[in-house]
């Protein structure tokens, strides 16, 4: 655990969080092209289907964002443990960017995240007493995401979305990983640990 | 595999007869698939539970009572409107269609995910079932 805390400290002083966003933004450099291409029918019709599969991947990132901020906020975590929440908290804004961008592109309005309140009871935040509740909650969700990415790209309209959704659940995958070494958690044997 | 492709003539007769039983009806609907619920806690777990809870609307609505509950009738969440006025009760065969493609069975609907592996959607069926059993409905 301490091995790996360290690590991930040397990395965010490399990465530095400001570079994630505009990463994250030039992930989605295709989709004006995209959403040309597919405007034969113009509107915002054409691409309602996919509007609304991002829009409910951009809840489930507002969701990781707040419950990184609870997280945070809490006291409850270590240094290290911190930097690693607040580094993930920033990818996570990064994938919302880059969410929300592609929503507007194909016409759409991002939807909003909910108030803390909210968050509070669907996230269950009264049954957090400790540091390793935290990293279980981030760990539960960060497979749920990447399994949701997964689980959505065959219901996407085109394959560039489709990419989008694939680099974010590697994204959530890594994190997941990470999470779950922290707990000492043994990863398990058969292939396919997602899907 | 090659199985899957080419069924063979008796498990054809399964499925229509699968397909033609009450709604309401027991027969999983793909045939030869128990559903185990125990199996399919985790299958919830760890592929719907980053959209939904059992007992909070998240992303997804609510889902104890889900089996055998009318469609778009969880209390407080905002459904899209193609859901919100659909006409059937959840039971295992609508599930197992919803799973493989929500998209395709209630068009406009903002579920887009799909579990593409029958034994899992058996399982997660299951799941649902037996908490709604629980719950007395
Ligand atoms: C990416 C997010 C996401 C994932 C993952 C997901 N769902 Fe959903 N689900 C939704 C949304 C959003 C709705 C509401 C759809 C609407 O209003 O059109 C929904 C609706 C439903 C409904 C209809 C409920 C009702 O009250 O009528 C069922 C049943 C359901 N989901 C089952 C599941 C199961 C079982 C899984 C896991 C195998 C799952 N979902 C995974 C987002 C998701």
């Amino acid at each position: 655990m301490d091995k790996i805390i360290t690590s991930r400290r040397s990395m965010v002083g490399i990465a530095g969080v400001s570079v994630l966003s505009a990463a994250a933004i030039g992930v989605l450099g295709n989709v004006p092209a995209l959403a040309r291409a597919r405007g034969k029918r113009p509107g915002v019709a054409a691409h309602q289907g996919d509007i609304d599969i991002l829009n409910v991947a951009l809840g489930l990132e507002h969701e990781a964002i707040e419950a990184y901020q609870i997280g945070a906020e809490s006291g409850l975590l270590e240094k290290g443990v911190l930097d690693l929440a607040l580094l993930f908290q920033g990818q996570h804004k990064g994938h919302r960017d880059a969410l929300a961008g592609a929503v507007r592109q194909l016409g759409g309005t991002p939807v909003n995240a909910k108030n803390r309140a909210d968050y509070m009871v669907s996230l269950n935040i009264a049954a957090i007493h400790n540091q390793t509740d935290i990293l279980r909650l981030a760990q539960a969700h960060e497979r749920g995401a990447a399994n949701a990415y997964i689980g959505v790209m065959p219901s996407l309209g085109g394959r560039d979305l489709a990419q989008v959704c694939a680099k974010i659940a590697a994204d959530e995958a890594a994190h997941w990983s990470l999470l779950t070494s922290a707990l000492g958690d043994k990863l398990p044997g058969p292939a396919f640990m997602f899907g | 595999m090659q199985k899957l492709q080419t069924p063979a003539p008796w498990i054809v007769g399964l499925v229509v007869a699968g397909l033609t039983l009450p709604a309401t009806g027991g027969a999983p609907h793909t045939p030869g698939l128990q559903g185990d619920a125990a199996r399919g806690a985790q299958v919830y777990a760890a592929n719907c539970g980053s959209c939904h809870s059992l007992d909070a609307n998240r992303v997804g609505p609510a889902h104890r009572g889900v089996f055998g509950r009318k469609a778009g009738t969880a209390p407080g969440f905002a459904y899209s409107p193609a859901l919100h006025s659909a006409r059937f009760v959840w039971d295992q065969r609508m599930l197992d269609r919803w799973l493989q493609n929500p998209q395709a069975l209630v068009p406009g609907t903002r579920m887009g995910f799909r579990l593409g592996d029958p034994q899992r959607r058996a399982d997660v069926i299951a799941y649902l079932r037996q908490l709604s059993a629980a719950a007395g409905h």
